[in-house]
């Protein structure tokens, strides 16, 4: 008998085209363009943030300050033109934090070799308590008039398309044309498939490596202004919540191993299309909060059993682990 | 006879001048017995503060009310942030125990995890008054805003704005572990029990979160485009739900009920600006004064803690476009700490 291969990646857009069609066909009012568009625009920031875990996850790393760097330099904005000060310096001093945010995570990476996990699970903490201590006044920054008109960052649409959409395809673009098109993506691939090899053959892994994590800030603080701009406020606090775990979940249901060196912007989509089809049907059938952790669960479950049996490890995995 | 006439007039001048100068001569103050124990029985006392976490309008402005009415008596304030981890609340109320503070002021993250701890307190003697949040024992004091209440008049102003509309409404509860947000669906469920038109067409947690709050109104929305109110359970979250009614350009339509402790750029701004139409403000700093009251009483009284039992349910505000322009209706924190 002929074995089977199929990818993980295929195996959620499955899980997903089942889900679709099922609430499609049961489902009143799910099927419709404004449904789908509120689908979109509900995981957008979301999928944002996908993409710039999946840049690092590529290059066999993880960065676990990444909600500190939505929730920051976005809250520093909000924060500093309640004090008066213009919109454009404050949104400088958002990305230059972010960039520093980036710059450190990379040195103790690349530079200081401590491990990924480590070193971001520290820096978050660090990022998330400055901002506490030093930078806001509340957990949640409140916009204020300064503000004006930059919320159709996140709110409106551009030609019926709601703008937080817009946002995210902007980003898979330029994230899709930074791994696929250019010399530093080849390079970030090639980090995460052998870092050791990569070194070998000459590739400046290290800034690369720097590379990765100020680029992830730098998406992280874009993702936290558009969320910012949607809801009108920065509610900081995000650092404590869940949506971390969200992230990390997106990318590798989508298909983004753990070891780096596979995957792309479309497993981030399909990722992101899972999660937001999920949380859409599971509003719209008004499902209790405790079964919908349930649903989450058992969908994630199936997706990954499937996935171990249909694909055995490999040496490689055996080897590595992982993580 | 002018003779007796001037002396009668200089007896009169004379007596006269007495009568206006001995009390000036007697006129030394009137000691009042109670102040100087007053003061006594608070200076140097220790206050100690356990919220949920620091950085928030709420918890924020009970201190700063705190310290504003109590720190002039020489009353001292120790504060420990738990930063939303309950574990570490429950660590700092145990701790705070063995240091005996005079006082213990307490935001409970839930009903049960530190009931038994605070009963301990009260039995070491140490006063402990509950905020906005009680929990399963009953301490000397409770001041807060009562959660039941808050639903039902929130209910109450959706269900009213629905009259002759769809009839159609939506819940966004908090967090389904916070017993504040349990009270509050608690109201919510009272009122409709009396109005059986109402259908909920959703009823969802957001876990006080804005962005989740916004995804769920928008969802909802588009099944239901005909919904004529939505009771939020915090405006902190709210901004959510306001932005979601405000993309489907349903602001005026939708009516949006929800509650918080009535910051100005959190509250009244946001009412102002159609935002929200009914936000019922349990009002801090006047939690605070009323926190400060309470502890000058139980600290002067020299009561043994935890043999009075009270409440000091907060009178509620409905903050909405006829008061959101009113000074006294909405407080800001940095005049609050001035």
């Amino acid at each position: 008998m002929k074995r089977v291969r199929v990818s993980q990646q295929e195996i959620v857009f499955a899980v997903f085209a089942a889900l679709f069609l099922t609430f499609s066909v049961f489902l009143n009012g799910f099927l419709s363009a404004d449904n789908m568009l509120t689908l979109l625009q509900n995981v957008a920031v979301l999928g944002i943030l996908g993409l710039a875990m999946a840049i690092v996850v590529i290059g066999r790393g993880i960065d676990l300050s990444l909600i500190a760097a939505l929730a920051v330099p976005g809250g520093l904005v909000l924060q500093m033109v309640q004090n008066g000060h213009s919109l454009p310096a404050s949104l400088l001093a958002a990305g230059l934090l972010a960039i520093a945010v980036g710059l450190v995570n990379g040195w103790l990476i690349a530079y200081a070799e401590v491990p990924p996990l480590f070193a971001t699970l520290a820096t978050g903490l660090f990022v998330a308590g400055l901002g506490q201590a030093a930078l806001f006044q509340l957990d949640v920054v409140q916009w204020s008039d300064g503000m004006a008109g930059f919320e159709r960052l996140g709110q409106g649409s551009i030609l019926g398309i709601p703008t937080s959409i817009v946002m995210f395809a902007i980003a898979c673009v330029v994230v899709f044309v930074l791994l696929r098109q250019t010399r530093w993506g080849a390079y970030i691939y090639a980090i995460g498939d052998n870092p050791f090899a990569a070194r070998v053959t000459g590739i400046p892994s290290r800034p690369i490596i720097v590379l990765q994590y100020v680029l992830a800030a730098l998406i992280g603080c874009f993702a936290g202004l558009v969320l910012a701009a949607s809801v009108n406020s920065m509610p900081t606090r995000i650092f404590n919540s869940t949506l971390i775990y969200d992230v990390i979940l997106v990318v590798v249901l989508g298909g983004i191993g753990l070891s780096g060196g596979r995957g792309g912007v479309v497993n981030v989509i399909i990722g992101t299309l899972l999660i937001g089809t999920m949380l859409n049907g599971m509003t719209i059938l008004n499902i209790p909060y405790a079964g919908q952790n349930l649903i989450k669960g058992l969908v994630l479950l199936i997706a990954v059993i499937t996935d171990t049996l249909l694909n055995p490890r490999n040496e490689e995995t055996a080897q590595q682990g992982d993580i | 006879m002018a003779s007796v006439h001037k002396f009668a007039l200089g007896s009169i001048a004379a007596l006269a001048l007495s009568a206006v100068a001995a009390p000036a001569l007697a006129q030394q103050g009137l000691d009042e017995p109670f102040q100087k124990p007053f003061r006594e029985a608070l200076a140097g006392k220790t206050v100690a503060y356990v919220p949920v976490a620091m950085n928030f309008d709420l918890t924020e402005g009970w201190y700063a009310g705190l310290k504003k009415e109590l720190e002039p008596y020489g009353v001292k304030f120790v504060i420990r942030d738990p930063n939303w981890n309950t574990n570490a609340g429950a660590q700092a109320v145990t701790s705070l125990i063995s240091e005996k503070p005079a006082v213990m002021v307490i935001h409970n993250p839930d009903v049960q995890t530190y009931a038994k701890l605070l009963q301990r307190a009260e039995n070491e003697g140490i006063y402990v008054i509950q905020i906005n949040m009680g929990s399963a024992y009953r301490s000397s004091a409770f001041v807060g805003a009562n959660w039941i209440e808050i639903g039902e008049r929130q209910t109450e102003g959706v269900v009213k704005a629905c009259q002759g509309k769809s009839n159609k409404i939506a819940i966004i509860q908090g967090a389904l572990s916070a017993a504040a947000s349990a009270y509050t669906l608690k109201g919510v469920e009272n009122v409709l029990a009396k109005h059986p038109e109402i259908k909920v067409v959703s009823s969802q947690a957001a876990d006080w979160d804005a962005a989740k709050a916004k995804a769920i109104t928008q969802t909802v929305l588009k099944q239901n485009p005909d919904l004529c109110g939505i009771v939020g359970f915090w405006d902190g979250m709210d901004i959510g739900t306001a932005a979601a009614i405000k993309e489907a350009g349903l602001t005026g339509k939708v009516f949006l009920a929800t509650s918080g402790g009535g910051e100005r750029k959190g509250a009244c701004e946001l009412v102002k600006n159609g935002s929200f139409d009914l936000d019922m403000s349990y009002d801090v700093p006047t939690q605070a004064a009323q926190m400060a009251g309470t502890i000058k009483w139980l600290l002067s009284s020299g009561v043994k803690a935890g043999s009075v039992k009270g409440s000091e349910y907060t009178t509620l505000i409905p903050i909405t476009k006829e008061n959101a322009d009113n000074q006294m209706t909405c407080w800001n924190l940095s005049d609050l700490k001035k």
